[in-house]
């Protein structure tokens, strides 16, 4: 493209940056106001700066289960993201070829991502209940929750497998490579930043889901229900800080899963 | 040995595809069927009854309140989308023409991806300083003397809900919409601009048409998510407003499944339909 810029590209740029400002500001807010005094109230002015707030979140009376549902939330994200991984990528190299139904797959992994979440959640509930088998956090809930990220994993390995160069497979074929030393040593490496980002995609979207977990995760909330509960009755700061806590946490996620695909990222470019 | 690699090959695909297949099927088709099958039972203050009564479906097509509450739904679902529409088409082709850069095109790109990765439910409530009774909002507008008293409708409104929407599902719309963007060949507006096109007339008549996909794509996610929400218009509503989501979401509050179960059933042939004109007008079978 020519160098030429109108006026339209200043008046785009105030545009994205006031987008930036509107998606960043409302969290930003929170997280100031997480720091009130011990008076202060939900909205501004500050009533001093203090740690009040964080330290209520950890006293059993002030909210809920906040601790177990956190530690339950960690571990279904974590259970939810090695199968995501693991199914998604099983199933970006089923699709390499062409096989019976396989269109059918598709259009039914498609479908999970546009049926309403309430369904979900609804249909699971009904199934347990019909059954007669106590839906649990570590049973029906992963099962909602995987409807949900597995989706965004076969897109992303499907895009990542379009774009596959499978010379690279042949010719480690013609160097008398297995099958299973190809996949090992030439095609995982390659693919490993992506399987990255699927996993990032499997923590966060399970560790924040809330309307497919509402009615699958039996008598034990998770942190999104839990939030949730605090959102009727908890009308302090409180609130906030555990917003800032838990937003914290996701930033950290993001970075470490970033600095991951990077690294291996720049591995795979060295081979 | 070709043909006999043909067979294993296939084998091998069928039990890499295995384990996608039998989630969706216990955990997606499964639960969809049951939720048509209790949907013509019948129920009581304590149990559900087997049996086979349209009485579910009678109750909520024939009740006003139902569709109200779907013409309230899809209302929200119109706005919305026109705004999400609005400002994610600016911010893609922002990042698609306007940043020269391709480290920091995919910077931004992260930027405004990364708030998805984040709770809705702590972005929603993030709101509560600006539009509270004593919010940033009101307190700007008395300090200047543009109000003297706090506008109530900023927070627990209409207003609120649709603001919480754009906020949380713009990014629904810049994805695809930026994707289309990306793979214009770029030699082809330089061939309109060449030929005299002016900036006004290459977005209309060549970029428009060609991010068309991406915009049904969007769209798809936008009015789904919004159909079937009902945490958004409860918490951002404070109760004032009605949508098909919530109103499930009482009746299960009620174990009244078999009523809730009806709705769904009609949700989600409505979000299918919705769905299935879309594809009609654009195909976007080439962006799969």
């Amino acid at each position: 493209m020519s160098q030429h810029r109108g006026p339209a590209h200043g008046l785009l740029t105030i545009f994205f940056a006031l987008f930036v400002c509107f998606l960043y500001g409302p969290t930003i807010t929170i997280a100031i106001l997480s720091f009130q005094g011990p008076d202060g109230g939900l909205t501004f002015p500050m009533n001093g700066v203090s740690i009040h707030w964080f330290a209520n979140l950890f006293q059993q009376q002030a909210v809920g289960d906040f601790g177990g549902s956190f530690a339950r939330s960690i571990m279904l994200a974590t259970i939810t993201m090695v199968l995501t991984v693991v199914i998604a990528l099983l199933a970006g190299l089923a699709f390499r070829r062409r096989f019976r139904f396989s269109n059918t797959l598709f259009y039914l992994t498609i479908a999970s991502l546009i049926v309403p979440s309430i369904l979900v959640s609804l249909g699971i509930g009904l199934m347990f209940n019909v059954v007669g088998i106590q839906p649990t956090w570590w049973g029906s809930a992963l099962g909602a929750h995987l409807t949900w990220t597995l989706p965004f994993g076969v897109l992303i390995m499907f895009a990542v497998f379009n774009r596959f160069d499978r010379s690279l497979e042949e010719a480690a074929r013609d160097l008398g490579a297995t099958p299973w030393q190809t996949f090992l040593h030439v095609v995982l490496p390659l693919i490993a930043p992506s399987l990255v980002g699927v996993a990032l995609f499997g923590f966060t979207l399970s560790y924040d889901e809330f309307a497919r977990s509402l009615m699958s995760a039996g008598s034990d909330n998770t942190l999104p229900l839990e939030i949730y509960g605090m959102t009727t009755n908890v009308t302090t700061p409180v609130l906030y800080a555990l917003g800032t806590l838990t937003t914290i946490f996701s930033f950290v996620v993001i970075v470490l899963c970033g600095t991951i695909a990077v690294a291996l990222q720049r591995r795979a470019t060295k081979i | 040995m070709q043909p006999n690699m043909k067979v294993s090959g296939a084998r091998a695909s069928y039990l890499q595809a295995s384990p996608l297949a039998v989630i969706l099927g216990v955990f997606l088709l499964i639960p969809i069927a049951t939720i048509v099958v209790v949907s013509f039972w019948d129920y009581n203050e304590y149990e559900l009854i087997p049996g086979f009564v349209l009485q579910n479906y009678v109750d909520a097509l024939g009740s006003a309140v139902t569709w109200h509450t779907y013409l309230a739904t899809i209302r929200f679902a119109v706005i919305v989308w026109t705004f999400t529409l609005g400002i994610g088409f600016t911010v893609a082709y922002y990042l698609a023409f306007h940043v020269r850069s391709t480290l920091w095109q995919m910077l931004l790109f992260q930027l405004c991806a990364i708030p998805f990765l984040t709770s809705n439910i702590i972005r929603m409530i993030s709101w509560i300083p600006f539009l509270g009774r004593n919010g940033i909002i009101n307190q700007a507008l008395q300090n200047l003397h543009i109000t003297d008293q706090p506008l109530e409708f900023l927070l627990f409104s209409d207003f609120s809900v649709v603001l919480a929407f754009v906020h949380l599902y713009t990014l629904f719309m810049v994805v695809p919409i930026f994707n289309t963007l990306m793979r214009i060949d770029r030699r082809l507006i330089e061939a309109a601009r060449d030929a005299g096109a002016g900036a006004w007339s290459i977005l209309i008549d060549i970029i428009i048409p060609l991010a068309l996909p991406g915009i049904a794509i969007g769209t798809i996610f936008v009015v789904t998510l919004v159909m079937g929400d009902f945490i958004t218009v409860r918490l951002m509503s404070g109760g004032q407003s009605a949508s098909v989501g919530l109103m499930m979401a009482n009746e299960i509050a009620l174990l009244q499944y078999p009523a809730a179960a009806a709705h769904a059933v009609v949700l989600l042939l409505t979000v299918l339909m919705m769905v299935w004109a879309i594809l009609r007008v654009v195909d976007i079978r080439r962006e799969l």
